[in-house]
């Protein structure tokens, strides 16, 4: 990890310790998760059984305690409801943090990871507050140890990919987390050339994407929008595209794509086995 | 207005239009060379041999045409559509959205992303929502202002467009709010999209461009008779209730379409006839056919900026003919003040 991951985690520990407040010590047995993400970890680190309520997006795991609750438009007093003695969010959307403050329930925020060194944090850190330390470091170890080997064993080629959130060209840069995925494979991200708005997600136009014929294109708009290999073959001049003649077209789950948990080693390998197809 | 300055301003918004399509074709995030865009396009329209590579030959022909194409038949309807709107209601601020057509739609689209089970179907059935969701809107609004009796006038029919636009748009923001994971792909196509263009998009829109902008320019003398005022058109023998249905009707189904294909394009169906107003002059005989013209020449010219000026990224459409439209329509606004 490079020291200014290190750092970011670091930062984002503290930030959190501080919102957390000064209840801070008692392991909470009612914990309500409004972040998919924090969900998906909470579950693989082994505090799934403490988790009484998660969002409406919370779709994995399948056990998770999915309710209405939505952690895009949240309702201090639905989730009050639950009786929580921990809260879990990535926003702080209408003031949400705030109003749980004032009924003394404790919150944790961790917002969307930068990187896999802040992700690592996150997970780590829902470990030390559930009283699930060793299951979280269990999990940070084996995500590190799979993403490394996935790495490592996929031949390094300089090959350019296309990440597509959406169907009219949405992209992401190599400065996102996904991005950065992208770059432990030494991966060239076309998005990058218009990343002149520095939000990350450029829309690109359609002419710039079969001009740099990217060699893998990366599917993140299978669920919501129906997009897949076959679909983007057959879309007006997409054919004579590299990665479409060579069959290196890869449709992910949108969620896997989205989230920063312990799913995103799913994606590493996902990507790993279309590029060792590709050279092979 | 005299017949040869007449003939002088269709001649001038003739080659604006002309223009326009020229460095529509030849201005891209990817440069193909002048004359072999020139040489491409007639290879292709007499089916012989494209001197562009495959790839090139592909962004030329399945994504820059249809798009330059795409935006001119959208521009032009929106702006016919605009001036019709403006003349039957007498109301300098119609625009061809008045009625509900794009709260219709956008609820229409929202549905159709929500509900819709996900497949590469969906696509297909977007514009589709969004036709029947404008086209039901403005039905709608015609029937509840007519309700209100013919002598409340136009007016009755303008409450009624904006109280179906509000409730259809509350409606939207319901289903929204129900469905969070559809927001990015309504959003991106509430802003417009000319983006994902291709030859289908132009099918579609063709046939509904083409007879709007007939029916509307069809109708040129009595939007003039209608301009003076209902009571005064209807002593001239004019049926002021027919010529309304049929030009809004006219209007609205060619806007439906465009706005089925291209999402919200704000702005072209205000600043485009006021412009051609202020320098021209108020009869729609002229006005229309001004309008059809120089609208698509304004949507081609906006879209090129759309997709350069942040190349290789992309702006969205309806921020480009606002942001750039609003201060262009100012300084019209001002250099063209009489005294008073």
């Amino acid at each position: 990890m490079s020291h200014r991951s290190t750092l970011a985690a670091a930062l984002v520990a503290l930030v959190s310790l501080l919102v957390i407040g000064p209840a801070g010590a008692a392991v909470p047995h009612r914990i309500v998760s409004l972040s998919p993400t924090a969900t998906e970890s909470l579950f693989a680190i082994g505090a799934g059984p403490q988790v009484v309520a998660v969002d409406d997006q919370s779709d994995y795991p399948k056990r998770a305690p999915r309710t209405s609750l939505s952690g895009y438009t949240p309702n201090v007093e639905a989730i009050a409801g639950y009786r929580p003695d921990l809260v879990v969010l990535s926003d702080d959307a209408n003031d949400v943090v705030a109003g749980l403050g004032k009924l003394g329930i404790r919150v944790l925020l961790q917002p969307a990871a930068k990187n896999l060194g802040e992700a690592y944090a996150e997970i780590r850190q829902l470990g030390a507050v559930t009283g699930h330390r060793r299951g979280a470091a269990k999990v940070v170890t084996a995500m590190k140890k799979t993403i490394a080997k996935v790495v490592k064993s996929t031949p390094k080629r300089r090959f350019s990919v296309y990440h597509e959130l959406t169907p009219d060209f949405y992209s992401a840069t190599s400065n996102t987390f996904i991005g950065r995925i992208y770059k432990l494979f030494g991966l060239r991200n076309i998005a990058d050339a218009a990343d002149s708005s520095s939000t990350g997600y450029p829309q690109l136009s359609g002419e710039y994407i079969l001009s740099a014929n990217p060699n893998l294109i990366v599917l993140a708009d299978t669920r919501c929008c129906g997009q897949s290999a076959k679909a983007v073959a057959s879309r007006p001049g997409w054919s004579g595209v590299a990665a479409v003649r060579t069959g290196a077209v890869v449709g992910i789950d949108d969620s896997v794509a989205s989230r920063w948990g312990p799913r995103v080693v799913q994606f590493v390998r996902a990507v790993g086995k279309a590029l060792s197809r590709r050279s092979g | 207005m005299r017949p040869a300055r007449a003939r002088l301003w269709l001649l001038a918004s003739v080659l604006f239009l002309a223009a326009a399509l020229l460095v529509g074709v030849l201005v891209g995030p990817v440069h193909l060379g002048a004359v072999n865009v020139v040489r491409a396009t007639f290879a292709h329209v007499f089916g012989l041999h494209s001197p562009l590579s495959g790839s090139d030959d592909a962004i030329l022909w399945e994504l820059r045409l249809p798009r330059v194409i795409l935006a001119a038949l959208v521009g032009g309807t929106l702006a016919a559509a605009g001036a019709a709107y403006q003349g039957v209601f007498r109301n300098p601020l119609a625009d061809p959205y008045l009625l509900g057509a794009a709260a219709g739609a956008g609820l229409g689209a929202t549905i159709v992303v929500a509900y819709a089970p996900a497949s590469s179907l969906t696509g297909d059935l977007l514009p589709i929502g969004a036709f029947v969701g404008a086209a039901l809107a403005v039905v709608a609004a015609y029937v509840l202002g007519r309700s209100a009796g013919i002598a409340a006038g136009p007016g009755a029919l303008v409450l009624a467009g904006v109280t179906i636009a509000s409730f259809l748009t509350a409606l939207q923001t319901f289903v929204q709010q129900q469905h969070v994971d559809t927001v990015q792909e309504v959003y991106s196509w509430l802003l417009g999209r000319l983006a994902t263009s291709g030859w289908r998009d132009v099918g579609i829109v063709l046939p509904y461009a083409v007879v709007s902008w007939a029916v509307i320019i069809a109708h040129r003398r009595l939007l003039d008779v209608l301009s003076v005022g209902d009571e005064e058109a209807a002593a001239l023998g004019v049926n002021v209730a027919r010529v309304r249905l049929l030009v809004v009707t006219a209007a609205t189904i060619a806007t439906a379409a465009a706005v089925a294909v291209s999402g919200l394009i704000g702005f072209v169906g205000i600043i485009v006839p006021h412009t051609i107003r202020l320098l021209v002059g108020g009869s729609y005989r002229l006005l229309l056919p001004l309008s059809v013209i120089v609208g698509a020449g304004f949507l081609v010219f906006a879209d090129v900026i759309a997709r350069t000026v942040m190349s290789p990224a992309e702006l969205p459409i309806g921020v480009v003919t606002a942001f750039f439209g609003a201060p262009f329509f100012a300084v019209v606004l001002r250099t063209s003040r009489r005294p008073a």
